[in-house]
């Protein structure tokens, strides 16, 4: 490298730094007040912690459309080759609702709700359908058998099957063909100590944080605001809560 | 041996035992090729992330369910002490074992990383799915289907005494195992048509029509084609176990369905299934109700039909054919209604929210299912040249206590 090319790249690097600083501090700032620490890679997931969502619908001005695209950016699903629309993978989806007697619409983002007894987990004959000790619920890709009985038993259709050979994938998001797979609560970004990637792309209308934590912001609102789950009435206590549906 | 009829192989080594096994033969290539085909990738199939188990299954469930109905035939003559029940005991075992190895494989071909199953016997286990019973109890039921048939076939005393407790021991495992399946569907909490306990004795009560059906055909057949005497008195037993469980799977159905229609939240799927005029409605009326059902009783019970063989056989394939229109009807209509995550709202989304999910099986989808049968018959047809498993006569004189009173 000559010397003209390591000084642009330091230049570069040093406006960005302090171009980004000026930006999370001045337009985003909730993004600083999230507790979220980074897990030292040699701990264990800790069970203290049960990771959650909040989505206020009502702020949300795209319906999830952002944090769709965010998504599929960070983990590379939903341009499968062979694959046909239904058979493409969908981690989140974008859904509208209309009450049928009111009228009232509005649009939301659909995703793994992260359930505390997630019916995937308890039908799932490998165990490969696990949820972590801190409440993100994923697919362990060397022992998913493909037979599908998760999405079966998913009240949400948060899950998707792996229809085709996959190349080029994420480093952070492992993917194969014949494995199920869905929301995991961007576990690569959460454990670096990030929001995860829908959050940050609409973070007027999410929160992420801890909800064992009586202290955290999402705690915090909820409690004082309250959270509606998706189907409460299959009591899964789930870890995705939302406002104004 | 618990009774005295007497048993020998095939002896036919001609064009038409060749030519039989060849037939299934040709099916079980079919079934490899479409492996072959569908190994490359979920995509070329009709199965996709609203639909997830399709055609494959359909054979595979049904397979699995016939498996436990077929093996029945022997339970009667063991654990009931039937007599006549008992020279039909070899075949049956032998059918209920081949039976479930051909829903097993198909359900194991279709899965989307075979290789990894292989965790499973590593300890990958979660004892909480049902699916991992199901594991155990498919293993434990050809485990001990093999030491019943040891006991059936065998002379020693050892043997002779096993015979009636390993009976009841399979027929408590049949149970379980035919409740493990419907359990399946059972437990999934979140479809609307399924998440009922009914499931699991439904599935029982048609394992016997699944099982009885292809029995009866199985018998009938190779009886024929190695010129050996069949009696009335056998087949008017199975042609009336046939009819029995025919009713019942109809009355467990009705009493599944009024149960839903009773409650409201389930009335939008009740609807789609019975009333629709979809192809699942159709194919639940016509195909289930009216032709797998309503039709062999008729052609069993009509007294002018009495003793018709041909009858009988048109009975049990329709009653075969109405199975698999049940299973489907399950299977397919239950994931074609949409998921419902906002009761009383209309909901649209780029992923089929709120719409009735369309699915047509591949032809590879079919041939694997079909290869999946032709395996377990074209078992059963090596079974009967190899081993002592076909009486030498069920006639009327031989299987009827009965017989000399009425003459």
């Amino acid at each position: 490298m000559s010397n003209i090319d390591s000084y642009r790249r330091n230049f570069l690097t040093g406006i960005g730094a302090v171009s980004t600083m000026a930006v999370a501090v001045t337009l985003a700032p909730g993004v600083f007040l999230r507790e979220v620490k980074a897990k030292p890679a040699d701990q264990p997931v800790s069970s203290k912690v049960r990771w959650g969502m909040l989505v206020d619908v009502n702020k949300l001005k795209d319906g999830g459309d952002a944090c769709i695209e965010a998504c599929k950016k960070e983990h590379g699903w939903g341009d499968e080759e062979h694959s046909n629309d239904q058979q493409d993978a969908q981690w989140i989806r974008k859904v509208t609702v209309k009450e049928k007697l009111t009228g009232h619409e509005f649009s939301l983002p659909v995703m793994c709700q992260h359930c505390d007894i997630a019916p995937c987990v308890d039908v799932c004959p490998t165990g490969a359908s696990m949820k972590r000790a801190d409440g993100i619920v994923q697919v362990n890709k060397h022992v998913c058998i493909g037979c599908r009985y998760c999405m079966m038993a998913c009240p949400y259709k948060a899950r998707s099957f792996i229809h085709e050979t996959l190349t080029d994938q994420k480093p952070g998001t492992p993917r194969g063909k014949g494995t199920v797979e869905s929301c995991n609560m961007c576990v690569n970004r959460v454990d670096a100590g990030m929001n995860p990637a829908c959050v940050d792309a609409a973070p007027e209308a999410m929160l992420f944080g801890d909800l064992n934590d009586p202290e955290s912001k999402i705690s915090k609102v909820l409690k004082e605001f309250g959270g509606t789950q998706i189907r409460a009435d299959l009591g899964l206590n789930t870890g995705v809560r939302y406002q104004g549906i | 041996m618990a009774t005295k009829a007497i048993f020998s192989e095939v002896k036919n080594n001609g064009f038409g035992y060749w030519g039989i096994l060849g037939i299934f033969g040709v099916l079980v290539l079919g079934g490899v090729w479409a492996f072959m085909h569908m190994e490359h990738g979920h995509f070329s199939t009709g199965m996709n992330n609203q639909i997830v188990w399709g055609m494959p299954h359909v054979f595979a469930i049904f397979l699995i369910v016939a498996a436990s109905g077929a093996a029945n035939i022997a339970t009667i003559g063991t654990v009931f002490g039937k007599k006549i029940y008992q020279p039909l005991g070899r075949l049956s075992a032998f059918l209920g074992a081949s039976l479930l190895i051909g829903g097993l494989l198909v359900l194991l071909l279709d899965l989307g990383s075979i290789g990894h199953v292989i965790e499973m016997a590593k300890g990958h286990l979660n004892f909480k799915s049902i699916f991992a019973w199901n594991m155990i109890l498919y293993s434990g039921f050809l485990g001990i289907i093999v030491v019943y048939l040891w006991t059936m076939m065998d002379r020693t005393k050892l043997a002779k005494m096993l015979y009636k407790p390993v009976g009841i021991a399979n027929m408590i495992w049949r149970f379980l195992l035919t409740m493990g399946t419907g359990s399946i569907f059972g437990f999934l909490v979140s479809r609307q048509y399924y998440d009922a306990a009914i499931m699991a004795p439904l599935f029982i009560v048609a394992s016997y029509v699944f099982g009885t059906a292809i029995y009866t055909l199985v018998l009938m057949s190779s009886f024929k084609f190695t010129g050996r005497e069949l009696g009335d008195a056998v087949l008017n037993r199975l042609r009336y176990t046939l009819a029995i469980f025919l009713s019942l799977t109809l009355f467990l159905e009705f009493v599944r369905h009024l149960a839903n229609l009773y409650a409201t939240e389930h009335h939008g799927v009740e609807g789609f299934i019975l009333a629709s005029g979809d192809n699942i409605s159709n194919l639940f009326w016509f195909g289930q109700i009216i032709m797998g059902s309503l039709i062999p009783m008729f052609l069993i019970w009509c007294r002018f039909l009495k003793n018709n063989r041909l009858a009988l056989a048109v009975a049990a394939i329709l009653a075969v054919l109405g199975g698999l229109a049940q299973i489907y009807v399950i299977l397919i209509g239950g994931q074609a209604y949409p998921l419902i995550l906002f009761p009383n709202a209309e909901v649209t989304s780029s992923f089929s929210e709120g719409v009735i999910n369309p699915y047509t099986a591949t032809s590879a989808e079919i041939l694997l299912g079909v290869g999946g049968f032709g395996l377990a018959i074209a078992m059963v047809i090596v079974a009967v040249k190899v081993f002592k498993v076909l009486p030498t006569t069920l006639a009327d004189s031989a299987t009827d206590p009965h017989h000399t009173k009425k003459i």
